[in-house]
């Protein structure tokens, strides 16, 4: 199985921010072992969500509005791509994602092939 | 010859279907191939007979069906699209030697990552075999409602890859909680007095503790189950709710509290002192007349601890108010927060009516009144208040 990881920070990076540096480390030697664990694709990391444009097409009518889709404590923090046997395996490593214990979430995705 | 077809079904359907999902990979082709095997086996055994092995006939019959639809499942389709099932239907299925499935199947039904509504209907649709309108009728909802229910469920455990297995061991208790809350949910659903839930939920109850012989919370459970439903006949009264106190126990179904004891000494001697086996052990005590109710206060207590449930201190309350009078009962009442549970109001306004505080019975069993849907419940509290104004 394909999933993708869509990782949510929610209120986690300004938490992070307020940890203690060895804490602060831990968190990125955990993204680091996630990068690393085997069937894991990183994703290119991603910018903060108020950096982001939305695009929205109406009647043939490019819309753009900036910000990102939906509120920016809910919005995509960032993504990887995740080969596992199945969705427990998936649970497993979406649980090690330091976002989701700081009050983020991730969310996993079967990928799909549409075309 | 029916009771004894329906009876083979009955045991049957869920063995099955989960060595079928087992087998094919795939809970549509398996759930079709055994209901075209089991249409087939009522027209065929009720003219010639039960065969010899109705277990291995069903298997073999719904495996050629499942072969049958995918080979003109891959004749319909342009596209040459491998069905996951495909290899595995070519490969001969041994008809004699089923592994039995089951708890495979439950533990997928049952899996987190699919709300309990539909774990629920999942559970009783395929390990319990009823019919998709037996479950709407059960749940009250419309059919094409939980028809579409199970539809997205099965359709979601294949899209996710939810595993069919049973959990390693760092994730079984965690899933086991999760499967005996939703046999218990049955059966409290059935509680209220729709008695084919009550006995599905103690027949899956009954399966599982055959499956897990040495968890005693499973035995718990079934004990629990067992000694609840002993007392069915005498809480209603002509549809009407009888509570524990006016209930007759020549009513009692002896034997089954008999059988619950004896379910409920083999968690204890199993080391069980889990939620389930204390309920049990209450409902046990609950099954004596009279009952012993500063024991029962003192179990509750303990549940108490380790649920941390405001609803359990609930029933603290009233095993403390039938021990040491109703003030004491009312006193830890109060200090619950469950301001929308209609027992908390219920339970407030039978102990202010024995203290003779009638205008805050009245106050109480109206707001319980205002809480709780139409039916035997409902009267109950409606016969009260009358009670109260004359």
């Amino acid at each position: 199985m394909m999933y993708v990881m869509l990782i949510y920070q929610g209120p986690a990076l300004e938490r992070q921010a307020a940890l203690p540096e060895e804490q602060q480390k831990q968190v990125y030697a955990d993204y680091q072992g996630i990068n690393q664990t085997p069937g894991v694709t990183p994703g290119v990391p991603m910018g903060l969500p108020e950096n982001a444009t939305t695009v929205r097409v109406e009647g043939g009518k490019t819309l753009t509005t900036d910000g990102p889709f939906i509120g920016m404590k809910e919005a995509v923090g960032g993504w990887f791509i995740l080969e596992a046997d199945d969705l427990d395996a998936a649970i497993e490593v979406a649980a090690r994602v330091p976002a989701a214990r700081y009050g983020g979430a991730v969310e996993i995705r079967p990928s799909e092939v549409y075309w | 010859m029916v009771g004894r077809l329906d009876q083979v079904f009955r045991e049957e359907w869920g063995r099955v279907l989960a060595t079928l999902i087992g087998f094919l990979g795939d809970f549509d082709l398996a759930e079709e191939a055994a209901q075209e095997a089991f249409a087939i086996a009522a027209d065929r055994w009720s003219r010639d007979g039960i065969p010899g092995n109705p277990r291995a006939w069903l298997m073999t019959t719904a495996r050629n069906h499942a072969t049958d639809l995918i080979r003109r499942e891959r004749v319909r389709t342009a596209k040459f699209r491998l069905l996951a099932a495909d290899d595995r239907a070519e490969v001969p299925m041994n008809t004699t030697l089923f592994p039995d499935e089951r708890l495979e199947l439950i533990f997928t039904c049952c899996h987190p990552a699919l709300a309990v509504e539909a774990q629920v209907a999942l559970t009783l649709r395929t390990l319990g075999g009823l019919t998709t309108d037996e479950i709407a009728r059960a749940f009250l909802v419309p059919e094409p409602t939980m028809a579409q229910r199970l539809v997205r469920a099965k359709r979601k455990i294949k899209a996710a890859g939810i595993p069919f297995r049973v959990p390693p061991a760092h994730l079984l208790p965690e899933r086991l909680d999760a499967v005996l809350a939703v046999v218990y949910l049955i059966y409290n659903e059935g509680y209220g007095g729709r008695d084919e839930l009550a006995a599905e939920a103690i027949w899956l109850g009954r399966a599982l503790a055959e499956l897990l012989p040495d968890d005693p919370e499973v035995r718990g459970l079934l004990a629990l189950m067992l000694l609840l439903d002993s007392r069915r006949e005498a809480r209603f009264s002509d549809g009407e709710l009888v509570l524990l106190g006016d209930q007759d126990p020549s009513l009692w179904d002896t034997e089954q509290i008999a059988h619950g004891r004896a379910e409920l000494d083999r968690a204890l001697a199993q080391g069980g002192r889990g939620p389930y086996v204390l309920q049990a052990a209450i409902a046990s005590l609950h099954a004596e007349a009279p009952c012993d109710w500063a024991q029962i206060a003192a179990l509750y207590g303990r549940l108490g601890h380790l649920t941390g449930s405001p609803v359990v201190e609930l029933n603290r309350a009233i095993a403390v108010a039938e021990a040491e009078g109703p003030e004491a009962g009312l006193r830890i009442v109060d200090q619950l927060g469950l301001d929308d549970f209609r027992y908390l109001h219920s339970t407030r306004a039978e102990l202010l009516r024995r203290l003779g505080r009638i205008d805050e019975a009245r106050d109480a069993y109206r707001r319980a009144r205002q809480l709780t849907d139409d039916g035997p419940e409902r009267r109950f509290l409606e016969r009260r208040l009358t009670e109260l104004a004359t």
